[in-house]
This record gives C-alpha cells, sequence and structure tokens, in this order.
C-alpha cells in the first residue's frame, strides 16, 4: 500500500507540474496503476467473488480507453496550435 | 528474508526508482522508455499479489497498446516540444514545479497516516478471511472466466460498448480534415 501511495504522489506530481500534455497524460496513468495495485492487493482475500480482481481488470480496459482517446485529442490539439502545453491552450473556438 | 522477498522488494523498488527517473528526466524519449520499465516491474507485482492474469493483461494491454501509442503521438508531435522545452527550463525544479512537489508530499503525508491509522493487516474482513484467500496452487484464470461471464455480465457489456465507442470517438478525432 505505501508503494501504490508513493506511485500516486508521483502521478501526481507529474499532474500538476508538467508542461507537456503526454507527461501528463504519463503521471494520470501512474495513478490508476497506483489504484489497481491496491486493488489487486486485496482482491486476494477474495477468492469467491474475484471482486478485486475483475475491477482492476475493468480499470485497465477503461485505462487504455482514456488513453487512445486523449491521444488522439492531443494530436488534434497539436495539428492546430503546433504546440501541446495546456498552459498555452486556453480557448476552444477558432 | 528469503528469496520471494528479496525479489518483491526488488520489484518494488524498480517501480519507485524508475517512476521517479520518468517523471524528473528531462529528455522526454527516455522517460517514455522508462515508462515501460514501471510497467514491467508493476506487472510483476502483481504477479505477487496472486494476479497472474491481470498482470497478463497489464502487459499486453499497457505495454503492448498504449506505450505503442504513445510514442507514436510523441514522434508525430516531437520537434518543437523539444526545443521549447529546453529553452523554458532553466533548472530541475523550476517555479512552477514548487506548488505541485508541495502538494504531492501533503497527500502522500495524509496517505500515510491513513494507511498507517486503518492497520489493513487488522482489518476484520480480511482476518476472516481463511480460506477465501487465494493460494499459490489456485487457477485464478478459470474462476475469473466463470465469474466475467456469470456475475459481472453487465459491466462486461457495458465495457465492450464504451470500447467501441473510444475506437470510434478515437478514429474520428484523429483523421486529419480540411475545416478544423
Amino acid at each position: 500500500m505505501l508503494i501504490s501511495a508513493l506511485l500516486f504522489c508521483i502521478g501526481l506530481y507529474a499532474v500538476l507540474s508538467k508542461r507537456n500534455a503526454i507527461m501528463i497524460l504519463i503521471g494520470i496513468e501512474f495513478m490508476l496503476n497506483a489504484a489497481i495495485l491496491n486493488l489487486v492487493a486485496f482482491g486476494k482475500y477474495d477468492k469467491q467473488v474475484m471482486g478485486g480482481q475483475m475491477f482492476a481488470l475493468f480499470a485497465i480496459v477503461l485505462a487504455a480507453a482514456t488513453v487512445a482517446v486523449s491521444l488522439a485529442i492531443i494530436l488534434n490539439v497539436y495539428t492546430y496550435y503546433k504546440n501541446i502545453d495546456p498552459t498555452t491552450i486556453d480557448q476552444l473556438r477558432d | 528474508m528469503n528469496i520471494e522477498q528479496l525479489v518483491f522488494y526488488i520489484l518494488a523498488a524498480m517501480v519507485l526508482v524508475s517512476a521517479f527517473m520518468v517523471v524528473f528526466n528531462r529528455n522526454m524519449v527516455r522517460s517514455i522508455f522508462l515508462f515501460f520499465v514501471t510497467l514491467f516491474s508493476m506487472s510483476g507485482l502483481f504477479v505477487y499479489a496472486l494476479a497472474d492474469f491481470v498482470a497478463v493483461t497489464q502487459l499486453v494491454v499497457y505495454v503492448g497498446g498504449m506505450l505503442v501509442l504513445m510514442i507514436f503521438a510523441f514522434l508525430l508531435s516531437s520537434k518543437t516540444i523539444l526545443n521549447t522545452s529546453s529553452v523554458h527550463r532553466t533548472s530541475l525544479i523550476g517555479l512552477h514545479h514548487v506548488p505541485g512537489l508541495l502538494i504531492s508530499l501533503v497527500f502522500f503525508l495524509i496517505l500515510f497516516v491513513t494507511i498507517y491509522q486503518a492497520n489493513p493487516d487488522e482489518i476484520s474482513w480480511i482476518r476472516n478471511a481463511g480460506k477465501n484467500t487465494i493460494t499459490v496452487s489456485d487457477n485464478t484464470i478459470h474462476a475469473i472466466g466463470i465469474n466475467l461471464m456469470t456475475r459481472y455480465l453487465v459491466p462486461f457489456e457495458i465495457v465492450s460498448v464504451l470500447l467501441m465507442m473510444a475506437l470510434i470517438g478515437a478514429a474520428h478525432l484523429a483523421r486529419r480534415t480540411k475545416k478544423l
């Protein structure tokens, strides 16, 4: 649990302080992985229902979907702004 | 200390050290490839929690799928990033890093205190788990398959629909349009 807490905080730091959208995405992945590690570790004590492991599988699938969509968005933003620094992108309209 | 514990601690140290290096590395290509190392050792930790199917899924989905996507996106948009980031950063910990570092440290302290007070070895349902604990010789893939088709059928279907939506949405977004 301490490992996952530390990993979560590294991810949080990456999200808060990076100036690159892909690095922020990696930080989010760290946080998700920390949560999955906790799910799996406690899922060890649940043999009948397998709640932890099933939830971990669903979380991995959802993370993959999130990454696919957000990378597509990042590419689109890049072709439009020529820049993927989220602090400089502050308008949605043309 | 027996060999299993030793390997466990080595894996945990690999996860944490490579995560640190991912975050604090200035070269983005290096940090993305270090992300590989983190995910590999993460799946080793999953094996230690007796969840081999989750570990294999982690390898296939993250390392096989997502990292290729990430490298792809990074290489498609890399030229200006490398230049601008080297111009902006003058020191390793710039001014805008300090609040993030502070918040994450405080959050880690909160989590640490919470874990210490919760005392996870003494929670009643874990102590009473007894026979319900997964042992090394159990066939978890079998149980996962049966559970997936009976108890977790509705979430399974919802996830499949959501994956299809994500696929269509990503393909639509990544398409090159003249108008945009």
